[in-house]
């Protein structure tokens, strides 16, 4: 049921912030009742693609048309009454209004007297949650809501307002299985009611499962628009590179030494249960799972960030106290956070202040910081990590990602531990400095640090890691060593499937 | 605001220019007695002023500072009488002073509390312990050699006794901010919490210390208001909270947390005093000076936003021009 | 209704007003002499002014704004108002008003747009009014004060007589909070600005007009701590240049007690004015129980520290429970169903994406 004529086009358009060119020759059509897929690697300018048409940016040049007419830019309210709604991967409700009102906000059926109708509100919302096929409260807060159920009011959102265009931006990436399952039906029924549905993903999967038509984007241009069912994985992914893949892991092989840490029997409500395993000297251990599978929150747990419920947690033999990550930095272990922007770094900060800032007290001489020995230590980790950046005082966040990526691995280096825990170490950063994170952890592995690793890049977990754990739902479903790890392997004990990814796809 | 004429290098010539400038339209501005005037009647705020800093700096806030001095000044009175020992007494008003920043501290870092609500909460509760101790009545028979202490001055100069302390402890706030782990450790929690967490910062144990050690230089210049004014009385102190908050944040240190310096907070004290002090020289009425203290504030936050945006304007226009004149 | 009376009993104003039915009732009992004509009227008083004010913050607060500038608006507006009517005779109470809320409209119009168009924090920029609207006042005063034999009997008479027993004063606060309360209970303007405190982001995000709501806010709470001027005008039958000092703490005291989330998004005016009818009839009751009146500021702030520790409490376990029950619920689904294949990869797409993870 594909119209002739498009309701989307965006022809050309071209879109700078600065001296970065986001989109060169973007191009994107859209019809009425279709799900089309919007592919291509971070940077590759799809976030801008789709923030145009949600009115958040404005194109330099180019043709944005809606319906046959021109596509009002700039204003997220425009394009909302234009019919586009955009739902993002992590939606930002209010958490102190109901559901309904979340629903309805700023549009709330009123009274002829123009107060708030909130029995038809109610009624109304109940009835979106209903041709969404889910069960919500529409009179419960959305404070713990869980992001599944938050991107589900998102759509209700959208349904409500007419929506004739619904942009999804990676909405499953944060859902488990059955949850993603439950997103697609939803997108299915949008589709089935005759709106045009973008959806972005990384996982083919999905994208096979569910689209009708494809746009690969790379650096900031469209470079391929097809049926889905004419292609394949394979392709699709060349389309996006545009090369071959080559496997660049440097390993080291090394004989693992003593334990160096040994977790036993690890438990937090409602969040991981029962989770045991050791780390030993010169082994690169590594994490995989789906998210929400509980691995950030169990080397959290472990470093000392989160309390859990039970379990203990050793270090080179002896207990390590709960909930104090001084205690853990004292006995050698290093904790590389996820979120380097909010976790890992002080952006306002120095690159000096910055690495120095868990060694203070090995730079004070009678209780004052030697700024020389700060700009030292700094200096010594730059030119070892091959930092780029303007002077030791620049403030971190003028950095690019993966420098800012290589100031928290300095500043966790300097501890000098003996247990490295990484979390996402590579995430969101440039192929080349990926490849230097990599050859870095091998090194120190190869020294005898031990390096326990959370990643959700299989290729990376798969290439790096002498012993791999795979966590699901907050249990350790399997641990594989290097010769026995291989994706199959790792995507079934994380999915708890006994398809292997890919084959029932088509289905 | 070039990075080289930061808000707290402008407070300080700000200063400068107020001090020379009243010293050529008024000669008693600059005179002596006036100064110690001046340093006197900043005190308190300043005593304040500084572990004030560095909890804003943190992110959280005290308001209940001023009530804690109020409070350990009444204590002093009451000890006095009750101990007839002033060394007694002196103890007793700075240990409820950290009893009042531990009540805080506990509250906020271990309930979990918004510090801003909480200490409008023992605002109001260490006020009225003030008037459960000592009632309607004020203690005025202080050993005379004590407030001797408080209103004569250092003998050979014009500098009232409450000089040497504020200078001692202002280098002592300044190194311990600026050069110390503890001071490092204070930016980054106000930079990030999240990362500091992270980087073994304890900082639920870090924020604990700053409001004990806030109440106890509160109940300090409790003791200073006590002495200068020669009785303990239970409304003693009352609204100094905000005017140690207004110059702390017009002495460039952010609401927000993270951002700020000793130097600017201690520029702005005596910036403040000496506008006061000039300008009531000029004749201008007492309450009438708070509009300077008001207006003081505002444009220390306002000028920043609108240099930042008149900046931005124009470097928004220079590359239009630009691209229109290739 | 029933759905009606159990949000009711489930919300934040039952216990407030739970804690005032028991202070009226044991003290009614101890001393029956309390809730006399006399003793009622003059209660209801001594609530008006604080509860008029509390009114306005809550606008403010539910905004995740504040305004601590409300005690010297009153004092600016009844000095202004008073001025205006000084020597004047008959019909001067509604131009006494007038004045007052004018004053305090534009002082909050100044506020609002510090805070609404330079994006600059509330808390320093009401403090930093605080102080110039209290410099104003005394410069515009001189030190002089208005005393009642200078004002209209109108406006004095106003602050003593009542209506069916209630205070003329409790009246206008009354007034204020009905039209306060259903302002923010039914309009959709209303409804934004605890959409805006809730989650300020997002508020922007869907359109709401931030910038005219925060003015719409400081403006009523202005209005609201103008008023107030007025009131205490005819209460005290004169002004000095004191009027309004160290009111702004108490204010927010008042809605913090009564409900209303300093950090926004929840809050009604029906809470901050019983957080404000309770904190005023604990004092009032103390002196009727014959305790002595100071400790009232210290029961006040017992009662803040009560409340949001209260607050906090409820909110962790809910949270927690939901966190527990989100669990569950994640594994039933998974226990159950067949689940679409998906690769290994998980966040992955958040900002660092793999197009290696895709390969099989």
């Amino acid at each position: 049921m594909v119209d002739a004529e498009p309701l989307v086009r965006v022809r050309g358009a071209a879109k700078a912030f600065g001296g970065v060119q986001a989109l060169r020759d973007a191009s994107l059509e859209l019809f009425a009742g279709e799900v089309h897929a919007l592919l291509g690697e971070n940077g590759a300018g799809k976030s801008t693609l789709l923030k145009v048409l949600a009115g958040v940016h404005r194109t330099d040049s180019g043709e944005v048309t809606i319906g046959g007419g021109p596509f009002e830019q700039g204003s997220t309210r425009r394009s909302r009454e234009q019919g586009v709604a955009v739902i993002y991967q992590e939606p930002s409700l209010f958490p102190d209004l109901s559901l309904a009102e979340n629903v309805f906000i700023g549009r709330q059926p009123v009274t002829g007297r123009g107060a708030v109708d909130w029995a038809r509100m109610r009624r109304a919302a109940a009835v979106l949650f209903g041709q969404l096929g889910v069960d919500l409260d529409p009179d419960r807060p959305a404070r713990g809501l869980s992001i599944a159920d938050q991107q589900i009011v998102e759509i209700a959102k959208a349904l409500s307002t007419d929506a004739r265009v619904i942009v999804m931006d990676e909405p499953t990436a944060a859902l488990s299985a059955s949850e993603s399952e439950r997103l697609l039906d939803v997108a299915r029924r949008l589709r089935d009611g005759g709106a045009a549905v973008v959806f972005v993903s990384h996982r083919l999967d999905e994208v096979f499962a569910l689209c009708d038509r494809l746009t690969v984007m790379r650096d900031g241009a469209t470079v391929h628009t097809c049926p889905v069912a004419g292609t394949d994985a394979g392709e699709v992914v060349r389309w996006m590179v545009g090369r071959e893949l080559t496997d660049l892991f440097p390993k080291t092989e090394t004989t693992p030494g003593d334990v160096v840490l040994r977790v036993r029997g690890l438990t937090t409500d409602g969040v991981f249960d029962d989770v045991s395993f050791d780390v030993r000297a010169g082994e690169i251990v590594a994490f995989a799972g789906l998210v929400g599978s509980g691995r950030s929150e169990v080397v959290r747990a472990v470093f000392g960030i989160d309390r859990y419920d039970s379990g203990s947690v050793e270090v080179l033999g002896s207990p390590l106290p709960p909930a104090d990550p001084r205690a853990a930095l004292a006995r050698g272990v290093a904790l590389v956070p996820e979120d380097r922007r909010q976790q890992g770094l002080f952006m306002p900060a120095s690159i000096a202040r910055n690495t120095a800032v868990v060694v203070l007290s090995r730079l004070a001489r009678r209780g004052v910081v030697r700024e020389r020995a700060e700009r030292e230590l700094a200096a010594h980790w730059a030119q070892r990590l091959q930092l780029r950046h303007g002077g030791l005082d620049q403030p971190v966040e003028r950095l690019s990602g993966g420098n800012q990526q290589k100031v928290v691995l300095a500043k966790w280096l300097a501890t000098d531990p003996r247990l490295l825990v990484v979390d996402e170490p590579t995430r969101g950063i440039d192929v080349g400095t990926k490849a230097e994170v990599h050859r870095l952890l091998s090194e120190q592995a190869g020294q005898g640090l031990a390096v326990l690793m959370v990643s959700s890049e299989l290729p990376e977990v798969l290439g790096m890691a002498d012993r791999v754990l795979v966590m699901r739902e907050g249990r350790l479903m399997a641990t594989l060593d290097r010769a026995e790890a291989t994706q199959e392997r790792v995507m079934l004990a994380a999915t708890g499937q006994a398809s292997v990814a890919g084959e029932g796809s088509a289905a | 605001m070039s990075r080289v004429l930061s808000w707290d290098r402008s407070v300080f010539v700000l200063l400068v220019v107020t001090v020379a400038v009243g010293a050529v339209i008024d000669p008693d501005f600059a005179g002596g007695s006036n100064l110690g005037f001046v340093l006197q009647d900043i005190g308190e705020i300043m005593l304040i002023a500084l572990p004030m800093t560095f909890l804003i700096m943190t992110g959280e806030i005290d308001l209940s500072v001023a009530s804690t001095a109020a409070l350990a000044g009444c204590v002093l009175g009451w000890a006095w009488q009750a101990s007839g020992s002033m060394a007694v007494a002196v103890l007793a008003a700075v240990g409820t002073g950290v009893v009042c920043g531990a009540v805080n501290g506990f509250l906020v870092t271990r309930l979990g509390l918004g510090s801003l609500a909480v200490t409008i909460g023992t605002l109001g509760l260490y006020r009225g312990l003030c008037y459960a101790l000592l009632g309607d009545t004020t203690v005025a028979d202080f050993p005379a050699g004590w407030t001797n202490l408080g209103f004569s001055s250092i003998p050979g100069t014009p500098l009232p006794y409450v000089t040497p302390l504020l200078v001692v402890l202002a280098v002592a706030f300044g190194v311990v901010l600026h050069l110390t782990r503890t001071g490092r450790w204070v930016f980054a929690v106000g930079q990030s919490v999240e990362a500091a967490r992270f980087a073994g910062i304890p900082v639920a144990r870090l924020k604990f210390r700053l409001f004990v050690v806030t109440g106890a230089v509160a109940g300090l210049a409790g003791i200073v208001y006590d002495l200068r004014f020669a009785s303990a009385r239970p409304d003693g102190a009352l609204g100094f909270e905000l005017a140690v908050i207004a110059s702390v944040l017009f002495g460039g240190v952010s609401i927000f947390g993270g951002v700020g310096t000793m130097w600017g907070v201690v520029s702005a004290v005596l910036f403040l005093g000496s506008v006061r002090s000039l300008l009531q020289l000029q004749g201008v009425p007492g309450n009438a000076l708070t509009i300077i203290t008001g207006g003081l504030l505002l444009a220390s936050v306002v000028i920043p936003v609108v240099a930042q945006r008149w900046s931005a304007f124009r470097e928004r226009r220079s590359r239009v021009l630009a691209a229109a004149t290739p | 209704m029933n759905g009606g009376l159990r949000r009711v009993l489930a919300g934040r104003e039952a216990p407030v007003a739970g804690a005032l039915l028991v202070v009226l009732a044991v003290t009614t009992a101890v001393n029956p002499r309390f809730l006399s004509d006399q003793g009622r009227f003059d209660l209801l008083v001594a609530i008006a002014i604080t509860g008029l004010m509390a009114v306005g913050q809550t606008f403010v607060l539910v905004m995740r704004h504040v305004d601590l500038s409300v005690g010297s608006v009153l004092g600016l507006s009844a000095f202004m108002a008073g001025s205006a009517v000084r020597g004047d005779t008959g019909g001067s109470l509604l131009v006494a008003l007038l004045v007052g809320i004018v004053v305090g409209v534009v002082a909050g119009l100044v506020n609002g747009a510090l805070v609404a168009f330079l994006r600059l924090p509330a808390l320093v920029v009401t403090l930093g009014t605080l102080y110039v609207f209290q410099g104003v006042q005394a410069l515009l005063t001189g030190g002089t004060r208005i005393n009642a034999d200078q004002l209209p009997t109108s406006v004095v008479s106003f602050g003593v007589t009542g209506f069916l027993g209630v205070p003329w004063l409790m009246w206008v606060c009354l007034l204020a909070a009905a039209l306060g309360g259903v302002f923010l209970r039914t309009r959709r303007s209303g409804r934004d600005l605890y959409a805006v405190g809730s989650n300020p982001p997002a508020a922007e995000l869907v359109g709401i007009p931030v910038a005219r709501r925060t003015l719409l806010a400081y403006m009523v709470s202005g209005a609201c701590a103008g008023g107030a001027g007025v009131l205490f005008l005819a209460r005290f039958g004169g002004v000095d240049s004191n009027a309004g000092i160290g009111y702004e703490l108490p204010v927010v005291a008042a809605c913090v007690v009564g409900g209303v989330n300093i950090f926004g998004g929840s809050g009604t005016v029906l809470g901050a004015l019983l957080g404000a009818m309770l904190l005023k009839t604990m004092g009032v009751s103390l002196s009727a129980l014959s305790v002595p009146e100071f400790w009232q500021q210290a029961i006040n702030g017992l009662l803040l520290l009560v409340a949001i520790t209260a607050d906090r409490i409820v909110l962790l376990r809910r949270e927690r429970s939901a966190r527990v029950e989100a669990a569950r619920h994640r594994r039933e689904q998974v226990d159950a169903g067949p689940a679409l294949p998906t690769d290994g990869a998980d966040r992955a797409g958040h900002d660092g994406v793999t197009t290696t993870e895709v390969v099989r």
